[in-house]
């Protein structure tokens, strides 16, 4: 059997459960084998009969499980799977999935395989998984010794798909918590103030790096994206370890993945951490006045030069072609 | 205040990969080394819990012999002390192993605060800190960007798209830090030869059977056709072009 971690928000299931839930159907289709679920939440029980095709769906549900709660819901797994025996459990690889089977690893003494992409049958079972390293730019092929097989999927690595098939069996669970699993608790949630254009949100992002030289030469790239539709400014590792930028400005494996349709990269060598955080964008237009900079490897328009003169003269030229 | 802070040494990979022959590990001949990002910040917190709340700050990490690097670096910006796990093997070793063998060796030290990096930026298994926390019977949040000390207590904030998760929990626990928690600074000329003097205390660790085994690396698919648009200034004008066929004006 594999069984589903499934993280919710809001009283829905969010995007990467249900790309979970279709590796999971997928997985068990070539294992001839059957999927399970479990659904954890203050008021979750109404969801569990939209996981169709799966056979049951192991439910808990308490006014004091409302958000993730990390050790209850890691203690509520943990016992689930002693239980009910899956030969693989799937969790999605987000930041609360990853915590979530961390915990549930670490409470079995089991392995975890992080960041999937891929799953090796051999035999008629799991035999190993191809998983991100260096943020997904390189993959490794790493084969799982233990049973069960504890992983989770690296988002956006499957395409969500409907399910289809039969209601669930839906089924409660009863796990006895105690104070100690309520020990890691949210205190409060503190909204953000939202202020322009979100990197995520971005339909071009400019970014800079060491090229820029200091937080001073920002300022003009600040001034092109004012010119372009729905643009925000973003930077490199080295700019925000300089304090040119905030480092939520931070384009890369340690900063914010973006998937612009269009990134300019400006004085960007093109790092591997960076590069992780921008691979997703649509196209990527250089300036880097190295030719042989890795950025011209990764990127679909370059223009070869020094920034500090052709930034100026391309703000010049987008303000002629504005007024015209 | 006692303070641990685990880092793990990473290669300083630049522009792109080369794998060895075998195709199982990143070719690291002519690559420097480093303290892996988000551990260089989980370094600075520790450093600057003790300037403010006083007490002592360990660094340990698990690698070979010359990730004595590393510690040095670390010591050098104003860790106390430092311990070396030395396993030269410890490409090979899974996070439930590096994880045991950290909870052994701290489990008499009575520290009242672990720092460890959310991810390393190598292996990204996002778990090592939550495996020791377990082992120790310690509290842990992941993932956090703001830490502060008050009566016995820590108050940690995650970022999330809506905002700031505030969690408090008591000591002794377990924080797994994010690049941005603060800006790690540079060690001191001062503090580079004061870290020469300190030594670092070595020991073999125990590695449990392993669970996992890497059978070999590859680069995934890149599918982008480079077009120069041009040279110096006189390429602005297709630039603005090509900005406008694509919608950015």
């Amino acid at each position: 059997m594999i069984f589903v971690l499934v993280e919710t928000a809001n009283q829905k299931l969010t995007e990467s459960s249900w790309e979970t839930l279709t590796a999971a159907r997928d997985l068990a289709q070539k294992l001839s084998d059957t999927t399970e679920a479990l659904l954890i939440g203050s008021s979750v029980r109404a969801l569990a009969p939209t996981l169709k095709g799966l056979r049951s769906v192991s439910v808990v549900e308490d006014p004091r499980l409302a958000g993730y709660i990390p050790e209850a819901f890691a203690k509520i797994a943990a016992e689930a799977i002693q239980k009910k025996r899956p030969t693989v459990v799937l969790a999605p690889g987000t930041e609360m999935g990853n915590d979530w089977l961390a915990r549930v690893a670490a409470r079995l003494d089991l392995s975890l395989a992080t960041g999937c992409t891929e799953f090796f049958i051999e035999n008629g079972a799991l035999k190993g998984v191809t998983r991100t390293n260096w943020g997904g730019s390189l993959l490794e092929e790493t084969e799982i010794l233990s049973t069960p097989k504890l992983l989770t999927l690296q988002p956006h690595a499957v395409a969500a798909q409907p399910l289809a098939g039969a209601e669930p069996s839906v089924e409660a669970l009863a796990v006895t918590l105690e104070d100690r699993d309520f020990r890691v608790r949210l205190k409060e949630l503190v909204r953000k103030e939202k202020t322009g254009i979100s990197l995520t949100e971005a339909k071009v992002v400019v970014g800079g790096g060491r090229g820029l030289g200091s937080a001073e030469a920002f300022k003009m790239l600040e001034e092109l994206a004012s010119l372009l539709n729905n643009a925000a400014v973003g930077a490199t590792r080295v700019a925000t370890s300089n304090n040119w930028r905030p480092h939520s400005d931070q384009i890369g494996q340690t900063g914010t993945q973006i998937a612009p349709d269009l990134y300019i990269a400006v004085g960007v060598s093109g790092a591997i951490q960076h590069m992780v955080g921008c691979k997703n964008s649509k196209k990527i237009l250089a300036i880097n006045k190295d030719p042989d900079a890795p950025i011209f490897q990764r990127a679909d328009y370059g223009v070869i030069g020094d920034l500090h003169q052709i930034v100026p003269a391309l703000i010049a030229e987008i303000k002629r072609l504005k007024g015209a | 205040m006692k303070v641990l802070v685990c880092i793990k040494r990473v290669p300083d990979t630049g522009g792109g990969f080369r794998l060895t022959a075998d195709n199982k590990r990143v070719d690291t001949t002519n690559l420097g080394f480093a303290i892996s990002p988000h551990e260089e910040c989980a370094v600075e917190e520790a450093i600057r819990i003790i300037e403010k709340h006083g007490g002592s700050s360990t660094v340990l990490t698990l690698g070979p012999m010359a990730a004595q690097e590393q510690l040095r670096e670390a010591l050098a910006k104003g860790i106390n002390s430092a311990i070396l796990l030395e396993a030269d093997d410890y490409e090979s070793w899974d996070a439930r192993a590096v994880a045991h063998a950290i909870a052994e060796t701290v489990k008499p030290m009575g520290f009242d605060l672990l720092l460890f990096g959310n991810e390393s930026a190598d292996v990204c298994n996002y778990q090592v800190g939550l495996r020791v926390a377990h082992l120790l019977d310690v509290p842990c949040v992941s993932g956090i960007k703001a830490l502060e000390i008050q009566n016995g207590k820590a108050i940690a904030k995650r970022e999330s798209s809506e905002g700031w998760e505030v969690y408090e929990v008591s000591l002794p626990a377990v924080f797994t830090v994010k690049e941005g928690i603060n800006v790690p600074r540079h060690p001191s000329l001062r503090g580079i030869m004061a870290a020469k003097k300190i030594p670092i205390e070595q020991k073999k660790p125990i590695r449990q059977n392993l669970q996992m085994a890497r059978k070999l690396l590859k680069k995934p698919q890149e599918g982008r056709q480079l077009e120069i648009l041009g040279q110096g200034v006189e390429a602005v004008g297709k630039v603005a072009a090509k900005l406008r066929e694509l919608g950015a004006i």
